[in-house]
């Protein structure tokens, strides 16, 4: 109930109240920098967080329902050996399509290492088939038994020691980012704090006639916090559009099949960076209210 | 008004005032003497509650100081005007300003004080002045001005801690007349001072008591000073 009659006593705007404590000075400024800093440092963490979700959900369905069988064999058996893996993979149950890679698409695959205009024909390189699953998908391990038994240069891959260290990395770069603006909005708390100190001590004289001449508690300190709230909004509105522009020049995702994603934020991902001025005054808020009680707490 | 019982106050070491027993009353006109270091300005924080003492009671208003939360000592100061020797003023915002930031302070900012503000800066003698900064006004003008800011919420009882302390004879005059024309009008005014001229002053004026600490103790002084 307290804080509820101090929050609403922040944010009456009280002309009188609000030239009580004077407005400019170096912490002041140093405040508002500050916060600007901050703010710039969060829209990256927040792109960066935003960046690597849409990279785990990229990688978790990128490659999902789909398996390769990889087949290594002497020239001369190849053809029956990717035959006859074929006719396994259409007798299993779970299995959409399958089908062995040509030649052309085969090369596509090896051009990034080797060039374009590598004699595929002539190498000894494995056949690949490419597998998509059906809904429930198959049952890889009887499979791969299967092709143990039976085409002994087959080698299953369902992706899946692919995928999971890739998401679970992307995850953790996720969790990065979060965790990375949890404490950046500790340390501009600590540093409205900080600054709180220093400008309560510096008006200890503005402090002394308020108290003499019967002001609350709660009037004292909101003629402080008001300060600071509103310095660190403008502060942070202005990192959020330096660090925003920033990001809005920054190249998007540059083709389709790349599997790294742009930076930039994407569509509604951008309100995120409006409620960035008001989380880091409300932080201000809470840290000049902090600071103040106790300096209060010891005067008479 | 103010009641004080058997109150001792100490810093630290030994006792500064002890054994204190008196009971302000409504409309009165008090003197505060002793020599200098007698602990003048200590009785005066105790009685608007700046201090609580470390033996007995102080009832302000009939509310004893120690029950009081910080809260409720900052509405009693509301009623209790007080002028310091050295009064500190908020030197970035102007005389006026000054003067009703009491009246900001409570919420009382209307419209309707802004008559009696400037009647009140006439009173005092700064209407030419209510555009200055507090550091560029004069002993006297500062004793004035904070005299005006004291008595701008109509309090019951005003506390001088040697208003006259910093300014020429004239002015201490002046100053004595503002008091003890409030006085007049009903207003219970305790003024400390180690100056006796100022003292005999008054007492042609006012049925002015005397109280004097001496020996760490609160005395009545006799009529003869």
């Amino acid at each position: 109930m307290n804080s509820l009659h101090g929050l609403l006593e922040v944010l009456r705007a009280d002309h009188h109240r609000d030239r009580v404590v004077p407005a400019t000075g170096f912490t002041a400024t140093l405040t508002t920098l500050t916060a600007a800093a901050m703010a710039f440092l969060i829209v990256f963490a927040l792109s960066l967080s935003f960046a690597a979700d849409r990279l785990s959900a990229r990688w978790a369905t990128a490659l999902e329902g789909t398996a390769t069988i990889r087949i290594s064999a002497p020239q001369d058996q190849l053809a029956i050996q990717v035959e006859r893996s074929l006719a396994i993979l259409s007798e299993t149950a779970g299995i959409e399509t399958a089908r062995a890679l040509n030649i052309e698409e085969q090369q596509a695959l090896l051009a990034p290492w080797f060039g374009p205009d590598i004699p595929l024909a002539d190498l000894p390189v494995p056949k690949l088939i490419a597998i998509t699953e059906m809904d429930g998908g198959f049952d890889a391990q009887g499979l791969r038994l299967r092709l143990a038994a039976e085409v002994p240069g087959a080698v299953l891959d369902d992706h899946m020691r692919w995928r999971k260290p890739l998401v679970r990395a992307a995850q953790r770069l996720t969790l990065l980012g979060a965790f990375s603006i949890l404490i950046i909005a500790l340390t501009s708390g600590a540093m409205v704090m900080l600054a709180a100190r220093a400008a309560l001590a510096a008006n200890a004289q503005v402090i002394a006639v308020l108290r003499l001449i019967g002001a609350t508690d709660t009037y004292i300190v909101a003629a402080f916090v008001r300060r600071f709230a509103m310095r660190a909004f403008v502060g942070s509105c202005l990192g959020v559009v330096g660090g925003g522009l920033i990001l809005l020049f920054l190249p998007s995702e540059t083709t389709t099949a790349s599997i790294l994603t742009g930076l930039r934020l994407q569509g509604v991902d951008w309100i995120w960076l409006f409620m960035i001025p008001p989380a880091l005054a409300a932080v201000a808020f809470i840290a000049t209210r902090f600071a103040a009680n106790r300096v209060l707490g010891e005067l008479s | 008004m103010i009641d004080l019982e058997n109150v001792a106050y100490s810093y630290g070491g030994g006792e500064l005032l002890s054994e204190m027993s008196l009971s302000i009353a409504s409309g009165a006109f008090y003197f505060l003497t002793g020599p200098s270091g007698a602990g003048k300005t200590t009785f005066l924080k105790l009685c608007y509650g700046a201090l609580v003492p470390t033996a007995g009671q102080i009832r302000i208003f009939g509310n004893d100081v120690r029950g009081m939360s910080r809260d409720e000592v900052a509405l009693t100061r509301r009623r209790i005007g007080v002028v310091h020797q050295d009064c500190q003023f908020i030197d970035h915002m102007s005389v006026l300003d000054n003067i009703a930031l009491p009246l900001a302070v409570s919420g009382n900012n209307t419209l309707a004080e802004d008559a009696n503000l400037k009647e009140l800066l006439a009173w005092v003698g700064l209407s030419h002045r209510a555009k200055a900064f507090p550091p560029e006004l004069s002993g006297g003008e500062r004793q004035r001005a904070a005299l005006a800011r004291a008595i701008i919420m109509s309090p019951d009882v005003i506390l001088a801690d040697e208003p006259t302390g910093n300014v020429d004879w004239e002015m201490s005059e002046r100053l004595l007349q503002l008091l003890l024309e409030l006085n007049r009008m009903g207003k219970t005014v305790l003024i400390a001072s180690h100056d006796l001229s100022l003292i005999r002053s008054a007492k042609s004026q006012v049925q002015a008591r005397v109280l004097r600490i001496s020996n760490r103790r609160l005395q009545l002084a006799g009529a003869n000073l």
